[in-house]
C-alpha cells in the first residue's frame, strides 16, 4: 500500500538512477541516519558504546570490505585477519612517527597501505580459483601475523610485543586512548562506517561493480565480452583491502586500545567476518550491516539475558551462547540460504504487493 | 517480529546492569575455552572465599560482598565486554587473570579511576606505582619470578651457570614475552646461552619447538604457559623424554591439572610459587563448614585445595584486607573505587595478620607502598609428586635478584610514563 512505485514519478536521469528509488525506502535511510548521528550520540553511554555499538559499526565496515571481494567479485578470501592487522600496525606506525597529523587521514592511509598489500596478495587470483585462492589468501593470515609479531620494527621494540594507541584528537575532541568519551568514538567510527557504506553502495552500482559481478558470474565469458580480469579482480583486491585496513585501524586505535596480533587479528577473525557476510548475504552492502549486526549483538544479547536476566551461571550461558548462535546460523541457512539480505529482499517484495497477494 | 525481537533486546541489555548496594567485587573469570582448565579453580577459589565472608562474617565490615562474574574465555574482546558491563555496577577492584586483558585496562581503569589488581601477572612495571597508581601487582611479578627461577639453578650448579644453555618456551604474546628481558639480562651477569621457542595461541601446536629442544638439548627449559599449552608442553617433554627436573614452569605453569594428564611420568616437574601449597591451614574447616558442606561452593566444587583454588582464594583474600584497610581509612563501611586503591597503597601483610585469617605461612609479608605496588618478590620452587598426587615445596622463599630488576622496572616504567604523557608522582 504504501510501498510502491506508483505514484512516486520521476522527472530527470538523476532521480531515476537514485540509490532507493522508493520512497518509503528512501526515507527509512533518512530516519536511520538521523537517528544514528543526532539521537544516539546523546543517548550513548560507555557500556553502549564500547560493547556494542563500536565492533558492530567496525566488523560492519569489515564485512562491506569482504562482501566486495567475496559476494561481488567471486574471490574467496581467508586474510582478512591479517589484512586488519596490515591495517592497525599501518595506523600504529603512523600515529607514532607523525604525531601531529591528524587520525582520520592515518587511518585512511592505514587503508592505503592494506590495499598496496591486499593488491600484492591478490596477484595469486590471476591464476588460482575457489578454494585453491582462499588456501593462498590463508598463507597472507598466518604470513602476516607471523610478520608483526617476529619483526620488532612494527612494534616500536616495546618489550611485550604489543601496540597501544596513543591519545589523539579530531577538532580538538579526544578519539582515542582511555579519556576519549564514548560518543566522540562512536561518532568518529560511524562517520567511517556511513563513508564506507555510501562508497561500496556507489562502486557496486557503477561500472567497477558491473565488471566485479561478471567476473563472479562467469570469469571466461566476462573476458569474452570485453572486460579486463587483472584490473577487475585487483581492483576487487585493492578496494576491499582498503575497507579491511581502515577496520583494522579503527579496530586497534578507537576500539581496543591495545592490540595483541595473534590473539586479535588471528584466523578467528578472518572466519568471524567470512560469516558475518554469509549470514547477513553475499553481495549486499545491507546484508554486511545484517551481519555484523548478528554476530556481534547476539552474543552480549543472549549473555545478558542468560546471566543477567535469568541468573544462570556463566560457563553454562557461554556454552548456551556457542549453542544458540551456531544453531541459529544452521536454521537461518536452510531458511534462507542467501542470507539475512534475501530475507529482506522478499519482504520488500511481499510488501510491495501488500495488502493483495496476486 | 522484528520489532519485538529488538525491542526485547533493548530491554534485555538494558537491563544487565544490577542494582548496586553492597560492595562489589567483579570476577573476570574463564570457564570455557582453552584456558578454562586453569580459569575454573582460580575463579572457584576466588568465589568461595567470598562466600565464605559473607556467610561466617556477613561480608566486609558488616557490608555484604556481591560478586559479580563474567564470563571473558581470555579474550580480549569480551574482557572489554565485562569490563564495561561490571564498571555499571560499581566494582571495587579489577582481578582479570589475563595479561593481555589487563594491558587492556591499565588505561581504561586509570581513566576512570578504579584499581586492577593483578597478582604475579600484568605488566610488571606496574610495580612503580608513581606511573601506575591504580595497577598493583604485588606480591611478585614476572620478573621476580624469572629472577628466582634463575636462583634456583645457580643453586644446583653452585653459583655458576656459565656456558649452560637454556631455553625458554613460551606462550607467543605479552604474558610470555615478558621475562625474555629479564632473562637476557640476568644471561649477561651468569653467563648462560638463552634461546627462545613461542609457542602460538592457544598452544596445542608444539612438535616443532620440542623438536628443537631434543636436537639442541638444552640443560634446563623454563616455561611461560598457560592453559592447554602447558598440558601439551608438558606431554611433549614427556614424550622426548626431557628430564623433568630440568624442566621449570612459572607459577602459571605448575597446577594439578597441567601434570596430571601426562600421568606418572610427569613426576618430578619444577614449577614456582609465591604462595603455599595444600589444604593444611585452619581456613579450610571454616571454609568446609560454611561453604563447601553447604552446598554453596563454586562451580563443580572439585577444585578445592588445588593449587590455582589456593591462589584465587589467596588474590581474593588480599582485595578483602584491601578493602578493611580502606574502610579503616575512610571511616565508612561502603568503600569507592578510589578508596579502595588507597587501601590498596596501605595493605600491609604480616604473619599475625595471616594467621588471623586462618593461614599462617601462606604468603610472603609485603608492605605496600606508592613506590612499590608489586611487593618484595619473593618465591619458592614446588615439585610435582606424581604418586601422592600433589606438588610439593623443594626450597624456602628466595627473593628475586633486586640489583637487575630495580632498574629495568624504572627503565620500563619510565618508557610508559613518556610515551602516555604522564608525569609520575605519589597521589
Amino acid at each position: 500500500m504504501f510501498y510502491r512505485e506508483a505514484g512516486d514519478f520521476k522527472t530527470t536521469y538523476v532521480d531515476d538512477n537514485q540509490t532507493f528509488p522508493i520512497k518509503f525506502d528512501r526515507y527509512r535511510y533518512y530516519a536511520v541516519l538521523f537517528v544514528a548521528l543526532a539521537i544516539v550520540p546523546f543517548l550513548v553511554n560507555d557500556y553502549w558504546a564500547n560493547a556494542v555499538l563500536l565492533p558492530f559499526l567496525i566488523y560492519a565496515i569489515a564485512a562491506i570490505g569482504l562482501n566486495i571481494l567475496v559476494g561481488y567479485c567471486g574471490q574467496l578470501s581467508l586474510g582478512t585477519g591479517g589484512f586488519m592487522a596490515v591495517g592497525a600496525y599501518a595506523c600504529y606506525k603512523l600515529m607514532t612517527a607523525f604525531p601531529e597529523v591528524s587520525i582520520v587521514i592515518h587511518v585512511i592511509l592505514a587503508g592505503g597501505v592494506t590495499a598496496g598489500v591486499g593488491v600484492l596478495f591478490g596477484l595469486p587470483s590471476l591464476r588460482i580459483k575457489g578454494f585453491y585462492l582462499a588456501v593462498a589468501t590463508l598463507a597472507a593470515q598466518f604470513f602476516l601475523v607471523w610478520l608483526f609479531n617476529k619483526v620488532p620494527w612494527f612494534y616500536n621494540y616495546s618489550a611485550s610485543g604489543q601496540i597501544s594507541a596513543p591519545e589523539r584528537s579530531v577538532f580538538g575532541i579526544v578519539v582515542t586512548g582511555a579519556n576519549a568519551d564514548s560518543w566522540a568514538k562512536y561518532m568518529i567510527c560511524l562517520v567511517f562506517v556511513f563513508g564506507a557504506a555510501w562508497l561500496a553502495r556507489n562502486l557496486t552500482r557503477g561500472s567497477v561493480g558491473r565488471r566485479w559481478m561478471a567476473i563472479r558470474d562467469m570469469d571466461i565469458a566476462a573476458e569474452i565480452i570485453g572486460v579486463n580480469p587483472l584490473k577487475a579482480k585487483l581492483t576487487a583486491f585493492a578496494v576491499s583491502s582498503f575497507f579491511v585496513g581502515v577496520a583494522g585501524a579503527l579496530f586497534f586505535s578507537v576500539y581496543l586500545g591495545a592490540v595483541e596480533v595473534g590473539e586479535v587479528f588471528g584466523i578467528q577473525k578472518s572466519f568471524l567476518v567470512l560469516f558475518m557476510i554469509i549470514i547477513g548475504g553475499l553481495g549486499s552492502i545491507f546484508g554486511s550491516f545484517a551481519g555484523a549486526a548478528f554476530i556481534v549483538l547476539l552474543p552480549v544479547f543472549l549473555k545478558n539475558v542468560l546471566v543477567g536476566g535469568f541468573g544462570w551461571a556463566t560457563d553454562l550461558a557461554a556454552h548456551l551462547e556457542i549453542m544458540i548462535l551456531g544453531g541459529l546460523i544452521v536454521v537461518f541457512l536452510i531458511a534462507e540460504p542467501h542470507g539475512l539480505a534475501q530475507l529482506w529482499r522478499v519482504a520488500k517484495e511481499k510488501l510491495r504487493l501488500w495488502p493483495f497477494p496476486h | 517480529m522484528k520489532l519485538t525481537f529488538t525491542m526485547a533486546a533493548v530491554a534485555a541489555i538494558m537491563a544487565a546492569a544490577p542494582a548496586s548496594a553492597d560492595l562489589t567485587f567483579s570476577a573476570l573469570s574463564y570457564r570455557t575455552g582453552p584456558y578454562a582448565a586453569n580459569g575454573i579453580p582460580f575463579a572457584d577459589g576466588y568465589q568461595d572465599y567470598f562466600t565464605l565472608l559473607n556467610e561466617r562474617d556477613g561480608g566486609i565490615g558488616g557490608e555484604k560482598i556481591n560478586l559479580v562474574e563474567c564470563e571473558t574465555g581470555y579474550n580480549t574482546e569480551k574482557g572489554v565486554e565485562c569490563y564495561e558491563s561490571t564498571k555499571g555496577s560499581g566494582a571495587l577492584v579489577y582481578q582479570p587473570l589475563s595479561t593481555g586483558i589487563t594491558y587492556q585496562l591499565i588505561p581504561k581503569a586509570t581513566a576512570d579511576s578504579i584499581p586492577v589488581h593483578s597478582m604475579g601477572y600484568g605488566r610488571t612495571s606496574a610495580k612503580n606505582g608513581a606511573v601506575f597508581p591504580y595497577i598493583f601487582n604485588y606480591p611478585a611479578n614476572y620478573w621476580d619470578g624469572a629472577s628466582v627461577a634463575i636462583k634456583h639453578l645457580l643453586d644446583e650448579n653452585g653459583g655458576d651457570l656459565s656456558g649452560k644453555k637454556i631455553a625458554l618456551v613460551y606462550h607467543n604474546s605479552a604474558y610470555g614475552k615478558e621475562p625474555i628481558r629479564t632473562l637476557e639480562e640476568l644471561a649477561k651477569k651468569h653467563g648462560y646461552e638463552l634461546s627462545l621457542l613461542p609457542v602460538d595461541h592457544p598452544g596445542q601446536e608444539q612438535k616443532s619447538q620440542w623438536l628443537q629442544i631434543r636436537r639442541e638439548k638444552p640443560d634446563y627449559v623454563i616455561m611461560w604457559g598457560w592453559g592447554v599449552m602447558n598440558q601439551v608442553a608438558i606431554q611433549e617433554a614427556v614424550n622426548i623424554r626431557y628430564p623433568m627436573d630440568q624442566f621449570i614452569g612459572i607459577w602459571w605453569s605448575g597446577s594439578e591439572n597441567d601434570v596430571k594428564p601426562a600421568g606418572p611420568k610427569a613426576d618430578g616437574y619444577k614449577a614456582l610459587t609465591f604462595h603455599n601449597l595444600g589444604m593444611d591451614y585452619p581456613l579450610y574447616d571454616d571454609m568446609k563448614k560454611y561453604v563447601i558442606d553447604a552446598g554453596k561452593a563454586a562451580g563443580a566444587g572439585d577444585q578445592v585445595g588445588t593449587v590455582l583454588y589456593n591462589r584465587g582464594m589467596y588474590a581474593a583474600m588480599l582485595a578483602a584486607e584491601a578493602a578493611k584497610t580502606a574502610q579503616e581509612m575512610s571511616g565508612t563501611a561502603q568503600i569507592t573505587p578510589a578508596q579502595m586503591r588507597d587501601g590498596m597503597e596501605h595493605l600491609v601483610i604480616t604473619e599475625e595478620k595471616m594467621a588471623g585469617l586462618g593461614l599462617p605461612n601462606f604468603g610472603p609479608e609485603f608492605e605496600v607502598t606508592c613506590e612499590n605496588h608489586g611487593g618484595n618478590g619473593f618465591a619458592a620452587v614446588s615439585q610435582w609428586n606424581a604418586a601422592e598426587g600433589h606438588f610439593n615445596l623443594i626450597t624456602d622463599y628466595m627473593q628475586s635478584d633486586q640489583e637487575v630488576l630495580a632498574p629495568l622496572v624504572e627503565a620500563d616504567s619510565k618508557a610508559y610514563a613518556e610515551e602516555s604523557g604522564i608525569t609520575p608522582g605519589c597521589m
